[in-house]
């Protein structure tokens, strides 16, 4: 993604200041300062968590290059498989992502171009 | 097959990021400002590599009007202007006019 | 006896910011940062930026090497790698921070009151600070420190709106001198404050290995060049305290 897409205030907000802000919000959390559970902290997590969800969205709803070339369903479908896996195996990551991979291999080699 | 490394570098990010950094930060802080001392020093080192290269990047491959002048007398500027630092006892200001003397006196003398 | 701790007036508040104001314009650090912003400001025109853009990224961002990085190279590398070049650049504000509420916390203030200064809190503001607090009433140091951070930051402002309007009217020489501010600037600043052979070599390595990267056009050559050239120093510098 780049600078043209998302317009320069958005991209300001999203690559200049958080990422530089976050050190001066730890650095409150670090010698208490805030709270841990303090409610910014709560709230600074849901904004942050909620961003990395609409980055994973955006990835693989509206896919650039390689990846446009396969099917949503199968980027879509790959997606739900490696977290229902991460679900059923003791919430593991690892499982997770390697179900997920797996299932886009085989979506990929199932329904993409042919290579 | 063109690869772009992007995507996935994110999916990496993504899968990790929220639930581990935090997890390792708690790590972090809980043991005390030991390990941060080394840490710190590492991440400082990273960033001061970084601002370098910026330095490096603007002077190498300038926007706008400093493009028109030539990469020799650009190099020349910030090294004569180091050079000028170092000379007068380490002054930033001697370094700051040493070197923009250059540039200017070498862009104009060179301009065609 | 319960202790509810004691609010100062909102009167001593106001005055104590307001000395804070006048000891930032006092401070040589006014005109450092000021000379620094006309640089940055200058660097907004000439990569394209918008005036209103570049007076919001010197408020919400307030960290000069972290503006140059996102102004040169905002406008080509991916929102990733800028993301991860500016976050690296600033993680020096998190023992900055840490170093400074112990001094600035008085019993009454409260959590959120803490924002304020932390995000007010860049090089020149904070060792302004920690030399000056202590000579504040505990009370009054919130507001003051509030004070000095946005007079500095007011003077940033209005530097780098000098920087950008004469970037836009001066003839080309002139203006390159200008775009050449910056980096001649922080090559200074940085070879005055490295004094450890970590900082010095590993500014050297960046400046060595960042153009090979970009030229070798590797993908997120700014971060790598970090994390590499750092990396290195910081090895360097473990081995000999290792042989010491």
């Amino acid at each position: 993604m780049t600078l043209a897409e998302i317009g320069p205030y958005l991209a300001l907000i999203l690559v200049g200041f958080l990422p530089n802000e976050v050190w001066r919000v730890l650095g409150l959390v670090a010698v208490r300062g805030l709270n841990e559970d303090s409610q910014i902290i709560v709230w600074v997590r849901a904004v942050a968590t909620a961003i990395l969800a609409g980055v994973l969205a955006q990835l693989v709803l509206t896919s650039t290059g390689a990846l446009a070339e396969i099917p949503v369903f199968v980027r879509v479908g790959a997606l739900v498989l490696g977290f229902v896996a991460f679900l059923l195996v003791r919430r593991s990551v690892f499982v997770g992502v390697l179900v997920g991979e797996l299932a886009f291999l085989a979506g990929a080699w199932m329904y993409g171009p042919p290579s | 097959m063109n690869f772009p490394m992007e995507p996935y570098l994110a999916l990496l990010l993504i899968g990790f990021l929220p639930s581990e950094v935090w997890r390792w930060l708690g790590l972090l802080f809980g043991r005390g400002l030991d390990e941060n001392s080394e840490i710190i020093l590492w991440v400082r080192a990273v960033a001061t590599a970084l601002v370098a290269a910026v330095v490096a990047r603007i002077v190498l491959f300038p926007p706008g009007a400093l493009a028109a002048v030539p990469v020799e007398v650009r190099l020349a500027a910030l090294g004569l202007g180091f050079l000028a630092f170092l000379v007068f006892r380490r002054s930033a200001f001697a370094g700051v006019i040493v070197g923009e003397a250059v540039l200017i006196g070498g862009a104009a003398a060179l301009a065609p | 006896m319960s202790q509810t701790p004691i609010e100062p007036s909102p009167a001593t508040t106001r005055a104590a910011f307001l000395n804070g104001l006048g000891a930032a314009w006092r401070s040589i650090f006014a005109y450092v940062l000021v000379g620094n912003y006309i640089g940055i400001g200058a660097l907004s025109y000439e990569f394209g930026f918008s005036l209103p853009w570049m007076i919001l990224s010197t408020l919400v961002i307030w960290a000069a090497p972290a503006q140059v990085i996102l102004i040169s190279t905002l406008t080509t590398a991916t929102l990733l790698e800028v993301a991860i070049a500016v976050g690296l650049s600033s993680a020096r504000f998190l023992p900055m921070v840490a170093a400074l509420v112990p001094l600035l916390k008085a019993a009454h203030t409260r959590q959120f009151q803490l924002l304020l200064p932390s995000h007010l809190t860049a090089i020149s503001v904070w060792v302004e600070g920690m030399r000056m607090l202590p000579q504040v009433p505990r009370a009054e140091r919130v507001p003051f420190y509030n004070g000095l951070g946005l007079g500095l930051l007011s003077a940033a402002v209005i530097g780098s709106v000098i920087g950008y309007a004469l970037a836009a009217r001066l003839p080309p020489l002139l203006a390159t001198t200008l775009l050449f501010f910056t980096p001649i600037a922080i090559l200074m600043s940085s070879a005055r404050n490295s004094t450890t052979l970590i900082d010095r070599l590993a500014f050297v390595l960046g400046l060595v290995i960042g153009p090979l990267l970009a030229a070798q056009k590797v993908k997120l050559d700014l971060m790598w060049t970090g994390l590499v050239a750092g990396t290195i120093a910081y090895a360097v510098h473990r081995l000999r305290e290792k042989w010491r």
